[in-house]
């Protein structure tokens, strides 16, 4: 079975087509395509230029996605989308998109819930069995277990996500969004050297990122006002570097501390990283020396399915559609709540 | 949600042996320590403190090797101190938990009082077996269990009124003591319940006397109960009712119960 994927939650617009092409083997991705839209540097994407991206940019991504998988419309069996959660604009735009094929193309339509989508892709690409999975991105940051025929979050973020505590303080710092705000203060992190102190909030499984963001943000601007400014104990000068470092070494590790939790308490030693922080090749590396201690594994990809994607959409739907579940056209809304817990997976045991 | 100590349902599989051993636990006068548990956090050994007869726990947080240097220490020393106010705190209050012998927040360990008997969640398990295997219909002759619940309660609103939360209250952070004079309790006929409930596993807890705080406290220990002891859930009012007659104020937090219960702990997602 042959399934395209349509993806636009946030500010990717992601194509991808993946064929199932027979029970127990692996899944055949046949193309993933993307399209990023950039806010210029101090400013995040706003919600209606999103929208118009996604809707500029949907038949020409469609239209390759379709002669780099070189397959004809007669093979594909279902049209999947994201149902949510997203920014509200992005995701109708999306949705209207995926409607609009469906019609035209005579197929079924598949509502996906993102975050499945980045599980079911991760579990897909690295062979996981049954792994604890942290998903981190710019909307979401979750330690989530399977159980029962749900992904079941046993914790979370109790204020903002941990991206978007990234995104911001590299607003903040007036540095670029492109390729990502994440990865430009991963790249600064690298040179910077001293520990600033940040708070640490983790509370048991979840977390919170808002009070370090606006510490961060005060030490940026100290920063700003005293540009020589030293580190009190060895006298090393304070560079915007460092304040990455700081911001990194310290939210990654409550993020390690959560998902090694999370670890103990189902008893299970595989973890899985997905969402578009997980390509941050520190936090890889943080969770390795975790798991390793723990006498597990970590699997981990690389942007092409960390960063959104179609593909991973439709992964995920093709997974639902082959057990026989349908988005029927009058159904096929889209919301911008839609938690992980609520999608019951029949498609594992 | 056994996070601190305790084991896991299935816990990973790893030689015990490659565990760095505390420096404390190395001395040649040191009885040999028995590792009890290992949780996410910390490890759980058994010992001696100053004579070889009184027994101990000591319980390390060893450095973990993802974490910078700096942030780690910081951590471990303020989480083992916090750990160790909160207990004094109590111990001085007159809170059933265990004393604190001795410490060392740099190295990252913290030695108390060795509490014997066993967590109630093993003790209603047991109980609850038992009665079913005599064929005893839930609710009938349960005056014992009614008991225990009401001592529970008693317990964790004698904590509150000092102005501490647990952070991770569930039946397995529920010492029964047997009472003095009878250290067999087990062997006493129809008497499995009987002992004093002590507090035991204060790595999350903290000081507080916001009702919010206490609610949710009271909320998890709720979930623990419903999901580790189904058969006893419909006796955790007793829980409540005796919690309610334990501090002045314990009335609000009550009250406040039901917010939380309606609200869990689920927040709807945004994007």
């Amino acid at each position: 079975m042959i399934a395209i994927g349509l993806e636009g939650s946030a500010n990717k617009l992601g194509v991808g087509i993946i064929s199932h092409p027979s029970p127990g083997k692996p899944a055949q991705v046949l193309s993933n395509v993307r399209h990023t839209f950039n806010a210029p540097p101090g400013e995040g994407f706003l919600p209606k230029d999103t929208a118009k991206h996604h809707r500029s940019w949907f038949i020409q991504l469609v239209k390759q996605a379709m002669r780099e998988a070189g397959v004809k419309i007669g093979d594909i069996d279902c049209v999947c989308y994201t149902k949510g959660p997203g920014m509200g604009a992005p995701l109708q735009s999306v949705a209207v998109g995926a409607r609009m094929l469906s019609l035209l193309w005579g197929k079924e339509l598949v509502g996906v819930n993102h975050c499945v989508g980045h599980i079911e892709m991760g579990r897909e690409i690295t062979g996981a069995e049954n792994p604890v999975v942290l998903y981190v991105s710019g909307g979401n940051t979750q330690v989530i277990a399977y159980a029962e025929q749900r992904y079941r979050i046993f914790g979370e973020a109790l204020d903002i996500a941990v991206g978007n505590c990234l995104d911001r303080f590299a607003r903040t710092l007036e540095i670029s969004n492109d390729p990502a705000p994440g990865y430009n203060i991963e790249q600064l992190a690298k040179s910077g050297k001293v520990l600033l102190d940040l708070p640490y909030a983790v509370k048991g499984m979840d977390c919170s990122f808002a009070g370090i963001l606006s510490s961060i943000d005060l030490l940026a601007a100290e920063l700003k006002a005293n540009p020589e400014w030293k580190d009190p104990l060895t006298g090393e000068a304070i560079t915007t570097a460092d304040l990455c470092f700081s911001l990194q070494e310290t939210i990654y590790a409550m993020l390690v501390e959560i998902t090694e939790r999370a670890m103990a308490h189902v008893g299970s030693n595989q973890v899985l990283i997905v969402g578009g922080v997980g390509c941050n090749e520190r936090l890889q590396e943080m969770m390795g020396l975790m798991a390793r201690d723990r006498g597990g594994s970590v699997f981990a990809t690389d942007e092409r399915f960390c960063i959104d994607n179609g593909i991973m959409i439709a992964e995920a739907g093709l997974k639902a559609f082959e057990t026989g579940f349908r988005t029927p056209l009058e159904e096929s809304t889209c919301t911008q709540r839609f938690r992980t817990d609520e999608v019951f997976v029949k498609w594992r045991n | 949600m056994d996070v601190e100590t305790h084991p896991a349902t299935n816990p990973p599989q790893r030689d015990p042996s490659s565990r760095p051993i505390p420096i404390i636990l190395q001395y040649p006068s040191t009885t040999p320590p028995y590792l009890i548990t290992q949780g996410a956090e910390a490890l759980l050994y058994r010992s001696t403190y100053l004579l070889p007869s009184l027994q101990c726990a000591l319980k390390y947080r060893p450095s973990k090797p993802y974490r910078h240097p700096i942030l780690d220490a910081r951590l471990t020393k303020h989480r083992i101190l916090s750990e160790a106010r909160v207990l004094a705190k109590c111990r001085r209050e007159g809170v059933p938990v265990p004393a604190v012998y001795a410490l060392d927040e740099a190295a990252g360990w913290l030695m108390i009082e060795w509490i014997e008997g066993e967590v109630v969640r093993v003790k209603l398990n047991e109980w609850l077996k038992r009665r079913k295997e005599e064929g005893v219909m839930e609710g009938q002759d349960d005056g014992e269990l009614v008991g225990l619940m009401g001592r529970v309660g008693g317990a964790v609103g004698r904590m509150h009124a000092v102005g501490v939360v647990h952070g991770d209250l569930t039946t397995s952070n529920l010492m029964l003591r047997p009472r003095k004079g009878e250290e067999n309790g087990d062997a006493v006929e129809g008497k499995m319940l009987d002992g004093e409930v002590v507090l035991i596993d204060f790595g999350l807890s903290s000081q507080s006397t916001f009702d919010e705080d206490r609610a949710v406290d009271l909320y998890v220990l709720e979930r623990a109960f419903g999901s580790t002891h189904p058969r006893a859930e419909s006796l955790f009012k007793e829980v409540l009712s005796a919690y309610g007659k334990s501090f002045k104020g314990a009335s609000v937090v009550l009250k406040k119960l039901e917010d939380v219960r309606m609200r869990g702990r689920k927040r709807s997602m945004l994007g």
